[in-house]
């Protein structure tokens, strides 16, 4: 499989590595394949950014990671290895694990979280904020309910929120918009997990308050030394707080690389499209604004080859709508899947012929 | 910040079809065409929308598709099973009903009949039968149905007759145009009272909307049942029959009228606040443009979606009034009245087919209700 | 909280005292009075009664005082607990209504509680398994539930009972209960008999109640914070009962105000059809005879339990959803 991204450095073990992940969603209407082949690995502590348009599959691939995607979609291929604690062992894979098992549940919220993308709607209205910290906390860790109110306490003071002691027992309503998304982060955090997903933490706030939760998240991950996996359509937001970076489309991993390759040498044309789109201080004025032309396919018309065919201006007719490209090496750590690249990849068991085997019938 | 030059688009790109023809028609249809495609879809509500075509078909010309007069009183033929019809005749399609003998009963001195199925009566169709005015205009004498008039004695009652020997078939072509309409009238007075003055309470606001919803929830606050069969015990005994139909649907459509009037007070409320009105009143729309052009579009799909589910619940009222005596009242024959005949366990074990009015009430009903589901699923813009 | 009830409280004589002119005005309104339906009556029998004893009556029973004297003496009986006098029966009204009362609110109440323990479970399994066997056996049943008339449903199982089963299942007790006092046995009787006329009032409701549950947990399936219960770990039991089902509840709960009620007032049908000592045949029965007070006594009765109804749902709505607590403080 040509799909496999080999990591950084071997000896600097993976906290988190995703392997061809594919999730389906089989719908009357027919098959939408919302994530189609993704790969990449998460070290311990690092801040991975993960970037794309709307409807790109980002946040599914993230709920496949934990396995709570909605019915009827589900896994259908592919492996999500979690190392041990400790870095005992290979560690598990958890797509492998039943949703409702045991097992998966002890991880969801214990070592992996999640902090979804609307905060106003992601608390019960009818439970106060602090009976659903504390049902985290009691859920993965034996603590007495006293015990559990003193650590959600500590968790409001700890992600900022005045007042906590009095907080604690308010409604999600009763709260405003800042304070409400570091309520999520505490809910996130009350098990200290080793992975904090954070899905579009900032999008519903505005430009003072992303600040803050920014600075709150790289604080606490420097205090906790877990890594974060950062989901955003904001690009600027990627520069600020991600290490590493992988842009998605329509399912797939288009590049992945450190934030400095993917800013100042991007090589996916996507991604150079995107990076162009962005309005600069020092770009010329009174010219149009460069967007990448058309729109986004519609789930059931996908298009045959690399996804981004259609829309791509280095389009290469008879080749790019044939094969779908897998990731290939493009620098050291750095990732494209682009058949622009394909002919510079020095491949084990010849040229051309791992990209020929990537053609598929979609 | 990149080392690329900002690209300009090539005078020859491609432009590739981004969406497909049918796309493309949906785009540019008016929402009243939307709500066709999408009702649509459901089968069933087609299937129901249907029969109520088949009903209000029947409440034009209820005389055609009676066989005898429903008004007919025969006392020697009271009490006639069904006679069911049977579709193959040696060997071929030939409808034809099984005969019917009775016996005097020598004590209660009452003919008791039975059907014989040794007996073959064809059925004809488009027959002369009694004589009546189509729409109360023409004059005519066909019929959809009849029995075969080559045998002297050949009856059709395809429902069996009551204790006064009339036939029930017949009678249930008129309960049905009856209760049909009064459903119908008594709802669209419903509506027209909830629209305008939950317009008024829901639009203008202060004063007005303060008396209106004041007086939504007096109306409520009344239990209907009692409260009805006291309106209707109000009615003088002498009233003739289009009068007392007449009161009836005024009475159900003054207490129902309520819970449309606060839906659409709610609906004008929120739609107030709406950006969209907000820019019609920018753009310097009239308040009636406004209202009628912008607002009503919003909720009027809405509107006839529960105005259909209401016409069922309409209809179980009148029949439930009738059948308690306090609704329409005999001789005017509406579902209701034709249920009265068997409200009681000894007459329904001497003649269950009398029940069969509520048999049309409970397609009716259904009918209604699938309709109206199938509508309101359609109207709604956002279940997709 | 203490706000909202308290206006409700003080809200309850006011809508009665109104209701109380309506409820007058509704039993005048009819042509005649009770003499005349009495005179009806006795004139039909063969017999007749001289002027004289007419005018006697008339005075004796003051039906010749004008309306709002008439009514201010049936309000002030009313305010001493005298509900008055029934002029068929010739004996006070409290007796004539006294256990059919209770007889009735119990139907309404047993009824009300078979409807929940029914509806509830039912939508909320037909939302989990949206589409599944059981769901469109649910939704069919619902269907025809509420599409039937409760009296047909009554004259169809009393009628299958009787020509099946030869037995006869009318009225709430058995013959050598019917005027016993009140005992443990009584009790037993009255749960043997009373449990058809419970579903039988209940059916139309329980199946609308389904179809709202299922729709409302349907809904709140999909809401963000359940995805966020689920990746705190939350097994799915658990989640699924303390999250979307306690909100999808929340509106049904409102619903109780306007069923509790219709409850009260359905009785009166299904009563009337099956024969059981309720205050609805009697209110029938005194109404077609214009017999004034009775008839008034018991629609003040139903404004009361109506009304009531209304605010047991909205202390209930404001206790459980602290939305609406809070918004009054």
């Amino acid at each position: 499989m040509a799909t496999k991204a080999p990591p950084l450095k071997p000896e600097l073990k993976p906290l988190l590595s995703v392997r061809d992940l594919k999730a389906y969603f089989p719908l009357d209407e027919g098959l939408v394949k919302a994530v189609d082949g993704v790969s990449f690995d998460v070290l311990p502590g690092q801040v991975l950014g993960i970037v794309g348009e709307s409807g790109c599959g980002k946040s599914v691939a993230m709920k496949a990671v934990l396995q709570i995607i909605d019915p009827p979609g589900r896994i259908v291929h592919g492996e999500v290895w979690l190392a041990g604690r400790n870095g005992d062992g290979a560690g598990i894979d958890i797509a492998a694990l039943k949703p409702n098992s045991n097992e998966m549940r002890k991880i969801r919220g214990a070592e992996i979280a999640l902090i979804p993308q609307e905060p106003m709607a992601s608390f019960s209205p009818v439970h106060t904020v602090g009976s659903q910290i504390i049902e985290a906390i009691r859920l993965h860790q034996p603590v007495d309910k006293s015990a559990a109110r003193r650590m959600a306490v500590e968790l409001f003071q700890a992600v900022g929120i005045p007042m906590p002691e009095q907080r604690i027992d308010s409604y999600s309503w009763q709260l405003s918009g800042g304070l409400r998304q570091r309520a999520i982060i505490a809910m996130g955090l009350s098990c200290n997990p080793r992975l904090l997903i954070a899905d579009e933490p900032t999008t519903a706030v505005d430009v003072t308050t992303q600040a803050q939760i920014l600075n709150l998240l790289r604080r606490l991950q420097k205090q906790r030394g877990m890594s974060i996996i950062f989901i955003t359509h904001d690009l600027g937001v990627i520069a600020q707080m991600a290490s590493y970076v992988v842009v998605m489309y329509l399912g797939r991993v288009m590049e992945q690389a450190t934030v400095n390759d993917i800013f100042l040498a991007p090589k996916h044309p996507y991604t150079q499209a995107l990076l162009r789109s962005i309005p600069n201080v020092k770009s010329t004025p009174h010219v149009k604004l460069p967007i990448i032309s058309g729109s986004i396919p519609h789930p059931f018309n996908r298009p045959e080859g690399c996804p981004f065919h259609p829309r791509c201006e280095k389009v290469m007719p008879g080749i790019c709508d044939r094969q779908i490209p897998g990731l290939l090496p493009v620098g050291e750590n750095h990732f494209a899947s682009c058949l622009l690249y394909a002919d510079t990849v020095q491949k084990p068991d010849g040229n051309g012929q791992e990209s020929r085997s990537q053609k598929r019938k979609p | 910040m990149t080392a690329n030059p900002i690209p300009t688009p090539s005078t020859e790109e491609r432009i590739l079809p981004v969406s497909s023809e049918a796309e493309e028609r949906i785009s540019v249809a008016s929402n009243w065409q939307l709500v066709w495609w999408r009702f649509r879809k459901h089968r069933l509500a087609l299937i129901s929308a249907a029969v109520l075509i088949i009903f209000y078909i029947i409440v034009l010309f209820p005389d055609f598709f009676s066989v005898t007069n429903p008004e007919e009183t025969n006392q020697r033929l009271m009490f006639i099973p069904i006679q069911p019809v049977h579709l193959i005749r040696d060997g071929k399609l030939d409808p034809w009903v099984p005969g019917i003998t009775g016996k005097r009963n020598p004590v209660t001195l009452r003919m008791e009949w039975t059907v014989d199925e040794a007996i073959q009566n064809r059925v004809r169709f488009f027959v002369k039968g009694y004589a009546y005015k189509i729409l109360g205009v023409i004059p005519s004498d066909l019929h959809l149905l009849g029995a075969d008039s080559s045998n002297k004695d050949g009856t059709l009652f395809l429902l069996g007759t009551d204790r006064l020997g009339r036939d029930e078939w017949s009678r249930l072509m008129f309960g049905t145009r009856t209760s049909m309409v009064v459903g119908l009238v008594s709802v669209a007075l419903s509506v027209v009272l909830g629209v305008l003055l939950g317009g008024i309470s829901g639009y203008f606001g202060g004063i007005p909307d303060l008396i209106i919803q004041r007086l939504i929830e007096l109306l409520q606050s009344l239990p209907t049942i009692p409260i009805w069969l006291a309106m209707t015990a109000a009615l003088p005994q002498d009233w003739r029959p289009e009068q007392v139909f007449f009161a009836i649907t005024i009475i159900l459509a003054f207490i129902g009228w309520t819970t449309l009037g606060r839906e659409v007070r709610g609906r004008f409320l929120s739609l107030r606040e709406e950006d969209f009105v907000l820019a019609a009143e920018l753009a310097g729309c009239s308040r009636l443009r406004i209202i009628t052009r912008h607002m009503a579009p919003a909720f009027m799909s809405h509107i006839i979606a529960a105005s259909t589910l209401a016409i069922p619940v309409m209809i179980i009222n009148e029949t439930t009034l009738s059948f308690l005596g306090l609704g329409i009242r005999p001789p005017a024959i509406s579902w209701g009245v034709l249920l009265q005949e068997a409200q009681n366990v000894q007459t329904i074990a001497l003649a269950p087919w009398l029940l069969t009015p509520g048999l049309a009430v409970v397609l009716a009903v259904l009918a209604f209700n699938l309709v109206g589901d199938g509508l309101r699923d359609a109207a709604d813009p956002y279940g997709h | 909280m203490l706000r909202i009830i308290l206006q409700r409280l003080i809200l309850l004589p006011i809508l009665l005292l109104l209701f109380s002119v309506i409820v007058f005005w509704l039993i005048q309104a009819p042509p005649g009075d009770f003499l005349t339906s009495y005179l009806a009556t006795v004139a039909s029998s063969g017999s007749s009664i001289d002027a004289a004893q007419v005018d006697a009556m008339k005075t004796q029973f003051g039906l010749d005082q004008p309306f709002h004297i008439q009514y201010l003496r049936w309000m002030e009986n009313l305010l001493h607990g005298n509900l008055g006098l029934s002029l068929e029966y010739q004996l006070p009204n409290t007796q004539l209504i006294g256990e059919r009362l209770l007889l009735t609110v119990i139907l309404a109440l047993l009824s009300f509680l078979f409807t929940w323990a029914i509806a509830i479970p039912a939508g909320i399994y037909s939302a989990l398994h949206k589409n599944s066997a059981l769901d469109y056996f649910f939704t069919v049943v619902n269907y025809f539930g509420v599409a039937t008339p409760n009296f047909m449903l009554a004259l169809i199982l009393m009628w299958l009972a009787f020509s099946k089963f030869g037995v006869s299942i009318t009225n709430l007790f058995s013959s050598e209960f019917i005027d016993a006092p009140w005992s443990w046995a009584r009790v037993v009787d009255l749960m043997k008999h009373i449990w058809l006329p419970m579903i039988i009032l209940g059916i139309a409701g329980t199946a609308r109640l389904t179809r709202i549950m299922r729709a409302n947990l349907l809904d709140e399936l999909h809401k963000p914070y359940v995805v966020a219960a689920r990746a705190k770990g939350l097994p799915e039991w658990k989640l699924i009962f303390r999250y979307p089902v306690r909100l999808a509840l929340n509106p049904l709960i409102s619903t109780i105000g306007w069923y509790l009620p219709q409850l009260f007032s359905g009785s009166l049908i299904v009563a009337t059809v099956m024969n059981l000592p309720n205050i609805g045949p009697l209110l029938l029965h005194a109404l077609t005879q214009q017999d004034m007070y009775l008839s008034g006594s018991i629609l003040l009765i139903y404004c009361f339990l109506t009304i009531l109804g209304t605010l047991i749902s909205d202390i209930l709505l404001a206790w459980l959803d602290p939305r609406i607590r809070m918004e009054g403080a």
